[in-house]
């Protein structure tokens, strides 16, 4: 594989995080094949990786929650000859209030977040394990660690899809391909628009971006992002349980 | 009330950290997102675009509206290597242009003292730099931009199909509507450094005559003034000259730096006595390098950038900077007039920059930049007493016949406004009705 012109297919371009790593990608000269539901939204992120340096930008619209995988997915590595890294980076964070009263919304959340996922990272396996090659990278949460009062249907389904990815990288090992688990913590996006952003905690989507760079190359199956929420969560995972019920978290 | 979409921040500041009331503020990222936050049918809040807020005053600030923050629209949209044309949305930072041109082999047509603004903002506030004397105002090299008004019509403005509209743009402060994206044209350089030259002076008339001297050949100058100096220092300055070098070596500068003011100094930090002490260190070590180096262009344009928040030694209750500009005619009296006031004041802080405007016209209704000299410097917000010192300045200016710069104020009285910019009732005829700030409330309501 040419370093320089990595076959690279994003999931999900459209997300801060997705984004600002499709750019250190771009001006590294790689062949991108980026996804996202909006056309109009491509196309302007599209155009933006070409002229930082992309060699190869090609951009379809799909629903990924909802696109059969293995079709779509065999496409896309036919487009790029072949795969060197898959980002998986769609999804959406939901409201816990809402969804507690709503079923429907939390089976179109889990179809998102975790269903559809399960399928690509499956079928992302598949050719990653005929190739012989390659880094399949999910983007998961520190919501996953540890199921939290304001916000776990969302954290079930990154804390089941960080098991999924821990198990195909397991899977892989022997064969010389990788699979890695992103979880990073607060990360100024329009994801986390609501929230104050105030404190040493929040980081913003570069930050991400160049963890992800650097996981798809070498390292573990789990990435916190920043580093520094390996050991917060770490934290959050031992406290004992009267401790933990007493945090409003 | 703004759409959901906008959420009440109370650390959203302009540079000088003085103005501090709570914004509505939203933070699209696509520009199909800007017309549900524009329409305010049922609601009669107004809007305000913003870049960086880097705007020292209230310029950038709509309290009693609301504010739409562009940071997240970053992306290029084309460039042109062989006419080096580039065309980005209007939130990209021109500290990523520059990582982006400058292994290209270009540079910012001209640029502001530091890089942290965005491409909108350097459009909205017709900024200058220190070639200003060659290349005149950032607006001189815009060729067109898409304008999205608040009654959802945009177009492309150039100056051929637009001229009132792309005038009123330049240097409009935001208030014509949203630039959406902007096409400016860069400049070929031949390397990332530049030859500069270090001269120290003492006295306003060394000023003036290595000022004459220079701008024809050099296509930068540039010098820091010392305003607390006394006596046989009065008026002692370092003057910097320079010219892009030759040699091909295309290094861009490094956003990452580890140095940062992390919290708000002290009040007393800056007082008169170590003000003094500061320039007095400064002035040595420069004047022991005086001569020519070479220097990276992060450090000749941007010396400050390296710290980020460096606006936060002047404590909690933050800053006031005072940019005007004399013309020719008035420029030696006046500038040694306000030298002597704010030597006399003992207000100064350190940061004092004197250097001359060219000729060549700025192009907007309302831009700053016009021939003659222009000192800018920065004063800790001492309350009345500092207020009461930039109205004796503000006599001064005004009896000259210059003009302030909106970009740096938060206090100017709406008559010295209406005086430093006569041609603003023709641009009420191309304000968006939609938008407003902080700062156009005060001086044209």
């Amino acid at each position: 594989m040419n370093d320089a012109n990595k076959r690279i297919i994003i999931l999900g371009v459209a997300s801060a995080i997705a984004e600002a790593t499709a750019r250190i990608w771009a001006a590294q000269g790689a062949r991108l094949f980026i996804v996202a539901r909006d056309k109009g939204r491509l196309d302007t992120i599209a155009a933006d990786l070409k002229t930082r340096g992309a060699v190869e930008v090609t951009a379809v619209a799909i629903d990924c929650a909802k696109a059969n995988t293995a079709l779509e997915l065999d496409a896309m590595v036919k487009t790029l000859g072949g795969l060197d890294v898959l980002l998986l980076a769609y999804g959406t964070l939901g409201e816990q209030k809402r969804l507690e009263a709503d079923p429907e919304a939390v089976r179109d959340l889990i179809q998102t977040n975790f269903t559809s996922a399960v399928a690509w990272c499956l079928s992302a396996s598949a050719v990653l394990e005929r190739q012989r090659s390659g880094t399949l990278v999910v983007i998961g949460s520190v919501a996953g660690d540890r199921g939290r009062r304001s916000n776990f249907i969302y954290g079930a389904c990154k804390g089941g899809l960080a098991r999924l990815v821990e198990g195909i990288a397991h899977k892989l090992a022997p064969i010389g391909a990788r699979a890695v688990i992103i979880k990073p913590g607060f990360i100024d996006t329009p994801m986390t628009a609501a929230f104050e952003k105030k404190g040493l905690l929040w980081a913003k989507p570069d930050v991400v971006a160049g963890l992800i760079v650097k996981a798809a190359e070498r390292g573990g199956p789990v990435v916190y992002a920043p580093a520094f929420w390996r050991w917060i969560m770490l934290v959050i995972h031992h406290l004992p349980t009267f401790l933990f019920n007493k945090l409003n978290i | 009330m703004a759409s959901p979409s906008f959420v009440t921040r109370d650390d959203v500041l302009s540079w000088g950290r003085v103005h501090r009331r709570p914004q509505q503020v939203a933070a699209p990222r696509f520009c199909d997102e800007f017309a549900a936050l524009l329409d305010n049918r049922g609601a009669s809040s107004s809007r305000l675009a913003i870049g960086m807020r880097r705007s020292y005053g209230d310029s950038c600030l709509n309290s009693d509206g609301a504010m739409i923050d562009m940071s997240g629209l970053d992306r290029f949209i084309a460039f042109d290597e062989a006419t080096g044309t580039l065309r980005a949305e209007a939130g990209v930072p021109l500290s990523q242009i520059l990582a982006f041109a400058v292994p290209r082999g270009w540079f910012l047509p001209t640029t502001p003292g530091t890089r942290f603004v965005s491409l909108g903002g350097a459009i909205a506030n017709d900024v200058h730099g220190k070639n200003h004397h060659q290349a005149g105002s950032f607006g001189c090299h815009v060729k067109s931009f898409d304008l999205l008004r608040s009654d959802a019509s945009s177009c492309v403005v150039t100056k051929e199909n637009e001229a009132g509209l792309f005038a009123a743009t330049i240097g409009g402060l935001g208030l014509t509507g949203v630039i959406e994206w902007a096409e400016i044209r860069l400049e070929k350089i031949g390397s990332a450094y530049l030859d500069v030259e270090t001269i120290p002076y003492v006295g306003l008339d060394e000023f003036w005559a290595i000022t004459e001297e220079s701008v024809e050949k050099f296509e930068h100058t540039v010098s820091w003034i010392d305003c607390s100096a006394r006596g046989a220092k009065f008026g002692r300055g370092i003057f910097s000259r320079a010219n892009w070098r030759e040699d091909g070596v295309f290094t861009p500068h490094n956003d990452d730096t580890w140095k940062n003011i992390p919290f708000d100094a002290p009040a007393l930090l800056l007082n008169q006595y170590s003000v003094a002490s500061f320039n007095e260190v400064y002035f040595r070590a420069n004047k022991a390098k005086a001569g020519i180096s070479h220097q990276h262009y992060a450090a000749f344009f941007y010396p400050l950038d390296a710290i980020l928040n460096w606006n936060r030694l002047y404590g909690q209750r933050g800053m006031f900077q005072y940019q005007c500009v004399i013309p020719p005619d008035n420029a030696r009296a006046a500038i040694a007039a306000l030298l002597n006031e704010i030597t006399r004041s003992g207000q100064a802080s350190f940061l004092a920059v004197l250097k001359t405007f060219g000729d060549r016209q700025s192009p907007g209704l309302l831009s700053f930049p016009r021939p003659g000299a222009t000192l800018a410097l920065d004063f800790p917000n001492r309350g009345s007493e500092t207020l009461r010192l930039l109205s004796r300045l503000d006599a001064i200016v005004g009896h000259a016949g210059g003009a302030l710069y909106p970009a740096k104020d938060g206090r100017l009285s709406a008559e010295m406004f209406r005086r430093s910019f006569p041609r603003w009732c023709e641009f009420l005829e191309y304000k968006d009705p939609g938008m407003n700030s902080d700062f156009w409330r005060r001086v044209a309501e």
